[in-house]
C-alpha cells in the first residue's frame, strides 16, 4: 500500500496600495492604534457607497498576468454573506462566477541541483476585501472579544492553486516562489508577521491499494498558517495523521465532508475546528453598489510593459550568463530585487560573475547582517565593488588584499568619505598591496628567508610539507603584494634545487 | 418553478443569520416568507429563454477612484454606535468556535 500526498494552496495577499479597496482610508498595518482607519464605507454604515480603487485593480491584473492567467474581459463583484464580528457589513465583497482572472500557473524548482522544475497550475486569482481583526480573550474567562476594523477593506488577492503539489517541501517552494514573484513585482510586501500574506492548505491522500485501486481520503483544510515553515510542518503532520486515520478507519472522501483544522505551531499538531459552511450557504449575488469592469486590450498591453523578469527566469539566466552555480543564483535571487540588481550590475561591470557572486553572498551579506542594512543602504555601490573586482581580475591585487581594501572602503564610508576608483587605487598604493610581479625582488627575499630558516628547510627536505608555511608568512610580510601561490611555488622550487 | 418554503428552509436560514427562533416563530416566518416568495414568483411568468443574465441593472462599467488617502473618522465617531467598547476597540460577546 502506497500513499501519494495531494496538496492545493489558497493564498491571500494584501496589495501595496495607499488606500483601501473601496474607500480612501489608509491601507496601513497599525495594530497599536485600533479603529483609526475607518469610515462609513468600511464600517458598513447604511447609505455608504464603495468605489473601486484603480491602483488595486491594476496591481491585481498585473499579478495575474505575471502568474500566466487569462484575464477575463468582463468581471464583476459579488456579495459573500456570512456573519462574523470582523465583517461589519455581514457580507464580504468578493468575486464569485466572473473572477478577473483564471487558469494560470507558476513554475517551481523542485531540484536545486539539477534545476528541475514543475508547473503548479492555478485555478483562479480574484480580488476581494479583507476583513477586520478579532482579538480573542485568552484568559479563558469568557471575556468579550475585541474588534479592530483598521484592516477591514484592505485590497486582498486570493490565489487558488490546483492540487498539484505532492510534498510539504513542494508547498514550501511554491510559497517561496510566489512570494518572490510578488515582491519583485512590488505588488505586495508579503510580510507574514503582519498578515499581508496568509495561506490555507488543502491536503488529502491518494491510497494506492495492493490490488491496483486508487482511493482518495477525506479532504482537510488547514487554516491559520502564518509562516512558510509552518505550512511545511503542518502538512507533514497532516500526512502522518491521515495515513494513520486511513489505516484505522478506511474513510474515503465520499464518507466525510471537508474538515477544517487549525495549526498549533507550539505543539506541532493540527486540531479540528468548526465545520465550514457549504459554498451555497454564502448566498453570493452580484453587488449592486459596484459596477462591472471591462478590461481593454490596450490596458493589458500597458500592464504587460510594467512586468519584470520573473525571479525563476532570472535565476536561470544568472546561471548561464554569469556562469554561477544554481545554489548561488538562488541565494542571490532570494535576497530580493534590489539585491539581484546589485549583483547583476557588479557581475556585468566586473566581467567576473563568479567572483561577484562570492562577494555579494559572503562579504556583502555578512556586512548587511551585521550592520542591519538593506542592499540599497550599503555604502559600497556596485560600480565601486566592480572596480575592486577588476583589480583582482587584472591581477593587480589578490583576493585577500581586496578584502583589506573592502574593509578600508567601509571605514572611509563610515567617516563620510565618498568612495571612488581613485580611492581604491590610493588604498592599494598606500598599503603596498599591489601584486609584486618583479621576480627579482621576490627571489632575493626568498633566499634571505631560506638562509634564516635552516631548521624549517631541513624539515621540508625530510618530507614535512607544512614546514614551508611559516616561511611563506615571513615572505608575505615583507612583500605584501606577493601572490601566496606564486611565493609557495618559488620557495619550494628554490629549496628543492 | 413555484416557491414553496419549508420549516427546514426557515430554520437553515435562521442558523446562517445567527438567529434563534422558537418553533412558533418558525411557523410564523414559514408562512410569511412563503407568501413573499409566492409574490416574487410572479416574475417566473416572464419568458427569459433568450435573455442574457444581467451583472448590473444599469449599463455602466469601470467606475474607479484614485488611490489617494482621504481623512478617516475619528476613533470616537467610529465607535459611537457600538453597544460596548473600551474607547479603542469594538467589544463583542466572546466568539466561540463551534467544534
Amino acid at each position: 500500500m502506497e500513499f501519494t500526498t495531494i496538496i492545493g494552496l489558497e493564498v491571500h495577499v494584501q496589495l501595496l496600495t495607499k488606500t483601501k479597496i473601496f474607500c480612501g482610508c489608509a491601507n496601513l498595518f497599525n495594530p497599536e492604534n485600533p479603529n483609526v482607519q475607518t469610515c462609513p464605507v468600511c464600517l458598513g454604515l447604511p447609505g455608504s457607497l464603495p468605489v473601486m480603487n484603480r491602483k488595486a485593480f491594476r496591481l491585481a491584473v498585473k499579478t495575474a498576468m505575471a502568474l500566466n492567467c487569462n484575464i477575463t474581459p468582463f468581471t464583476k463583484w459579488d456579495r459573500k454573506q456570512y456573519y462574523y464580528p470582523d465583517l461589519p457589513k455581514n457580507y464580504q465583497i468578493s468575486q464569485y462566477d466572473l473572477p478577473f482572472s483564471t487558469e494560470g500557473w507558476l513554475d517551481i524548482e523542485t531540484d536545486l541541483e539539477t534545476g528541475e522544475s514543475k508547473k503548479v497550475r492555478l485555478i483562479r486569482v480574484h480580488l476581494e476585501e479583507d476583513a477586520g481583526k478579532n482579538i480573542h480573550d485568552e484568559t479563558g474567562r469568557g471575556r468579550d472579544s475585541r474588534v479592530d476594523l483598521n484592516r477591514a477593506g484592505t485590497p486582498l488577492l486570493e490565489i487558488v492553486s490546483q492540487p498539484d503539489m505532492r510534498s510539504p517541501r513542494e508547498a514550501y517552494t511554491f510559497l517561496n516562489e510566489l512570494k518572490l514573484l510578488l515582491t519583485y513585482l512590488n505588488v505586495s510586501d508579503c510580510n507574514m508577521q503582519e498578515g499581508s500574506l496568509r495561506c490555507d492548505a488543502n491536503v488529502n491522500l491518494h491510497v494506492h491499494t495492493d490490488d491496483g485501486h486508487r482511493i482518495a481520503t477525506p479532504l482537510v483544510e488547514i487554516k491559520n498558517l502564518n509562516s512558510f515553515r509552518g505550512v511545511e510542518q503542518a502538512i507533514a503532520y497532516e500526512v502522518e495523521r491521515q495515513q494513520e486515520q486511513w489505516r484505522e478507519s478506511k474513510l474515503t472522501i465520499d464518507d466525510s465532508p471537508k474538515q477544517t483544522r487549525g495549526w498549533d505551531a507550539e505543539r506541532g499538531v493540527t486540531f479540528g475546528q468548526r465545520g465550514k459552511e457549504e459554498a451555497s450557504d454564502y448566498r453570493y449575488f452580484p453587488d449592486p453598489d459596484l459596477v462591472p469592469v471591462v478590461v481593454e486590450e490596450s490596458q493589458l498591453q500597458e500592464l504587460r510593459g510594467e512586468l519584470c523578469e520573473p525571479p525563476a527566469d532570472r535565476r536561470k539566466r544568472f546561471q548561464t550568463a554569469y556562469q554561477i552555480s544554481s545554489y548561488d543564483a538562488s541565494v542571490i535571487i532570494d535576497q530580493g530585487l534590489a539585491f539581484a540588481d546589485y549583483y547583476e550590475s557588479v557581475a556585468s561591470d566586473s566581467g567576473d560573475g563568479k567572483q561577484a557572486a562570492n562577494w555579494v553572498t559572503q562579504d556583502i551579506q555578512r556586512e548587511l547582517n551585521e550592520r542591519k542594512l538593506t542592499i540599497d543602504q550599503f555604502p559600497i555601490r556596485p560600480h565601486i565593488l566592480s572596480t575592486l573586482l577588476q583589480r583582482i581580475g587584472s591581477q593587480t591585487i589578490t583576493v585577500k588584499s581586496a578584502r583589506e581594501v573592502f574593509a578600508e572602503l567601509l571605514c572611509r564610508a563610515d567617516n563620510d568619505e565618498s568612495l571612488s576608483d581613485d580611492l581604491i587605487d590610493g588604498i592599494i598604493d598606500a598599503n603596498g598591496l599591489a601584486i609584486v610581479s618583479d621576480t627579482g625582488q621576490l627571489e632575493e627575499t626568498i633566499e634571505a628567508v631560506i638562509s634564516r630558516n635552516e631548521k624549517a628547510v631541513a624539515a621540508f627536505r625530510e618530507g614535512k610539507q607544512a614546514a614551508v608555511g611559516p616561511m611563506i608568512g615571513q615572505i608575505m610580510r615583507e612583500i605584501k603584494g606577493a601572490d601566496p601561490k606564486q611565493v609557495r611555488q618559488m620557495l619550494i622550487d628554490k629549496i628543492s634545487e | 418553478m413555484t416557491a414553496s418554503l419549508s420549516r427546514e428552509d426557515v430554520s437553515a436560514v435562521a442558523v446562517l443569520a445567527r438567529l434563534q427562533l422558537s418553533p412558533e416563530e418558525v411557523d410564523v416566518f414559514t408562512s410569511q416568507l412563503g407568501q413573499i416568495l409566492e409574490y416574487v414568483d410572479i416574475l417566473n411568468e416572464v419568458d427569459t429563454t433568450d435573455i442574457e443574465p444581467l451583472a448590473h441593472p444599469i449599463p455602466v462599467t469601470n467606475v474607479f477612484r484614485d488611490d489617494i488617502v482621504t481623512p478617516s473618522l475619528p476613533r470616537e465617531a467610529a465607535l459611537s454606535n457600538a453597544p460596548n467598547t473600551d474607547g479603542k476597540y469594538f467589544f463583542v460577546p466572546q466568539i466561540l468556535e463551534e467544534q
